[in-house]
């Protein structure tokens, strides 16, 4: 089992180095073959692990191996150490099944580009980084995969790097997210100055014992540092901002990273934390309430963008919210299911977006799209099948996961009414603008130039395979949980029942019952009603009266023009953190800390100081031997004088 | 019995004589000659001193500086005529190229 895992981690790292240092020199052939098979054999260990792992004695207990101590200093003892347990098993198969399919079909996206060899070597690095996230015992090595996540984001979201926005954008990612990071590494030193431990064997086990309220205050304030952290990585409000930015990335980028894989990172922290989370109410509050909030407003922006990838990329945060959601109110297992399905059905999304971009040259703007299905049945096909599964159609496994997360968003343990209603309106909203995008981009007459159109062509089978089994996951990944409402018996739940039950049964101490109780066949009703009706206004506004959304526009101009600002929130940013920090740099620390103190006094202050001291000295130095005899006498004049001074 | 003091004062004329003489004569002669001079008068303070103490320390430091000051006038007249071959000057204010 610990070598399967060392097997499942090291291809990707191998990977990297292989490519990384040598790529240059290989084929195309040679550098796919390595960037993709390091993930495929990821994949292969991944499963193979899983399979071992639930075939062990041992098996709802999480199966724990030190390899090596890292770091050993004073009381910190921290081991290189992997933590396999079905949550990992769940986030493993996940990621090394989408990162494998998105490596397959980055070989037929990338062809053209430049950097080929360099785009293979990050994304390998990435995964590594991914996997050495989610199997991590220990919050310092989770915290590696953490960084180095993020680090292989600000790569790829910069490959173009000669594109300024592309530099920028990574940039910024780096930064913002940095802002959550800098909480979630006080939040881990707060927690072993409190427990002493590092590790999540131990931590939890001393969590484990405590009543209800004790050490509420610490572990709520860890509670929130570690929030703060997964706020930045996983894009919630307010450090949201970055990841449309990173849009600019390449798809499959934007596809592995910004929506299945790196993103969801925080969740995963919020989920692995979720005893500390347990007897933290509050901060599990705060989650909700931040990732409710956050699924509603991203939905409200993404109604009116034009930019397809961008559009997703607000859906993507809209979806984390979904997931904090399911977190925040004691339902861990629907916020990781959601997980799950989102990785596929939104990497699908990303994929087949990025094969209509592929297709138009580059164009994003749905705008300049329409009528593609007939074009390019595939991609239709696939987004279509993607469409339906984001927005909640029963069947598909969006709606399973979604639903579970609604539900408990009025039932879970601290479920509350106005979370319930609030994601219900936001499902209605992600049915209409998903399908608003869908029926821009495949329907209605085409808005091409001319000199596009004649180009556009279905996507290679290099990218079109991907996508179908992209397609696949999105449908049957849901059925491994049936709702109890159809008769199912929710069995990811209960599968990932000795990791969060724990939790969740304690969490119901701090329940809090409000409003009619509705059945879970009635709460499920209402979103598909709300869904319903997004999907047909939908239709409506952009199959059947197109001049609709227009007048609407004018209809209400300020409302259109905070939603397609984005609620001036890049702007406001702008102007409270980028601007002041700007002028400050520039009039203060540059032109006078830099130019006057530091140039000006001191560096060239120096040299003038000696300058015009060494201008004095140097007319002692005449050359005229007498003058220095001279000074001679003089000084041993004085000095006599001074000896013999009567005292 | 000349006192000591006598013979100090006299030492401390000469020195001053030749030390101003070093400073202010322009030729490199009478400057070469006040150096003797000076040397000459710190003889007659170790004499004097020799005397005065009754010990012979003195006189043995007075014959160290007489050799050395044989071996200076030598290099020192030979070093005077090879300037005047090349320069044809004697006036000290002239030889300055040690100058910045």
């Amino acid at each position: 089992m610990e070598i399967l895992l060392i097997l499942m981690l090291l291809p990707p790292l191998i990977g990297t180095a292989m490519n990384g240092i040598l790529g240059r020199r290989f084929s195309q052939a040679v550098v796919s073959l390595v960037g993709c098979g390091a993930p495929g054999l990821s994949m292969v260990f991944a499963l193979l692990s899983a399979w071992t792992y639930s075939r062990s004695a041992g098996q709802p207990a999480p199966f724990i191996h030190r390899y090596f101590t890292w770091i050993e200093s004073g009381n910190l003892h921290v081991d290189y150490a992997l933590y396999y347990d079905r949550l990992t098993l769940v986030m493993t198969v996940t990621v090394t099944v989408v990162a494998f399919l998105i490596h397959l079909y980055s070989r037929g996206y990338m062809e053209h580009e430049g950097g080929y060899y360099r785009f293979f070597t990050y994304l390998n690095l990435f995964l590594f980084m991914m996997l050495t996230l989610v199997t991590a015992a220990n919050y310092p090595l989770m915290f590696v995969g953490w960084e180095g996540v993020g680090l292989c984001s600000y790569l790829l979201i910069g490959f173009y790097f000669r594109k300024k926005s592309a530099s920028d954008a990574g940039k910024k990612a780096f930064i913002v997210t940095r802002l959550g990071d800098a909480g979630f590494t006080v939040g881990v030193a707060l927690l072993f100055w409190t427990f002493g431990s590092l590790n999540f064997q131990q931590t939890f086990a001393n969590i484990a014992p405590l009543q209800v309220g004790e050490m509420q205050g610490v572990l709520t304030a860890i509670g929130i540092l570690f929030f703060l952290g997964a706020v930045g990585k996983s894009a919630q409000i307010p450090l949201y901002i970055w990841l449309p930015d990173a849009m600019e990335g390449p798809t499959p980028v934007s596809a592995l990273i910004h929506a299945a894989t790196m993103v969801t990172a925080g969740v995963y922290l919020v989920a692995r934390s979720n005893p500390v989370f347990s007897h933290a109410p509050q901060a599990l509050e705060v989650v909700g309430v931040v990732g409710c909030v956050t699924a509603f407003y991203a939905a409200t922006i993404a109604l009116t963008q034009n930019d397809l990838k961008r559009m997703l990329a607000y859906s993507t945060i809209s979806q984390l919210g979904y997931m904090f959601i399911g977190c925040g109110v004691g339902v861990f297992a629907a916020g990781i299911f959601h997980l799950m399905t989102h990785a596929f059905f939104k990497s699908l999304l990303f994929l087949a977006s990025g094969s209509v971009m592929h297709a138009l040259g580059g164009e994003l703007d749905m705008r300049k799209m329409g009528g593609l299905r007939h074009k390019m049945k595939t991609t239709f096909l696939t987004f279509f099948i993607a469409t339906l599964a984001i927005s909640g159609v029963p069947g598909l496994s969006g709606f399973f996961s979604k639903d579970e997360i609604l539900a408990g968003a009025y039932e879970g343990p601290l479920g509350q009414p106005w979370l319930y209603w609030l994601a219900t309106l936001t499902a209605g909203l992600t049915a209409f603008y998903m399908f608003r995008g869908l029926f821009l981009t495949f329907f209605g007459a085409s808005r091409m130039a001319p000199e596009v159109e004649r180009h556009v062509h279905e996507s290679g089978s290099k990218m079109t395979v991907p996508l179908l089994v992209l397609a696949l996951f999105s449908i049957v990944a849901g059925d491994v949980s049936w709702p109890k409402a159809f008769g199912g018996s929710e069995a990811f739940d209960r599968y990932l029942e000795p990791v969060f039950k724990p939790s969740e049964d304690f969490l119901q101490a701090y329940a809090h019952r409000a409003g009619p109780a509705l059945s879970s066949g009635s709460l499920m009703l209402f979103a598909l009603i709300f869904a319903a009706v997004g999907i047909l206004v939908a239709y409506w506004f952009y199959l059947k009266s197109t001049r609709l959304p227009a007048r609407l526009a004018e209809r209400f101009p300020r409302l259109y023009d905070i939603l397609i600002h984005k609620y001036y929130v890049d702007e406001f940013y702008n102007w409270l953190v980028v601007k002041p920090l700007r002028v400050g740099s520039e009039k203060i620390l540059w032109q006078r800390v830099d130019v006057e103190a530091i140039d000006g006094v001191m560096v060239n202050g120096t040299g003038e100081t000696v300058v015009e001291v060494g201008g004095i000295l140097r007319r002692i130095q005449s050359g005229n031997i007498r003058s220095y005899a001279s000074w001679v006498l003089l000084g041993a004049t004085l000095w006599l004088v001074y000896i013999l001074w009567p005292r | 019995m000349v006192p000591l003091s006598h013979v100090l004062a006299l030492s401390v004329t000469l020195f001053v004589i030749g030390a101003a003489g070093f400073v202010f004569r322009k030729s490199i002669i009478t400057v070469f000659m006040c150096i003797e001079l000076m040397l000459n008068a710190v003889n007659l303070a170790f004499i004097g001193f020799s005397r005065y103490l009754g010990n012979l320390d003195g006189q043995l430091f007075v014959f160290f500086v007489i050799v050395v000051a044989a071996a200076e006038a030598a290099v020192g007249l030979a070093i005077i005529i090879a300037v005047y071959r090349n320069r044809n000057t004697l006036n000290i204010e002239d030889l300055d190229s040690m100058k910045m």
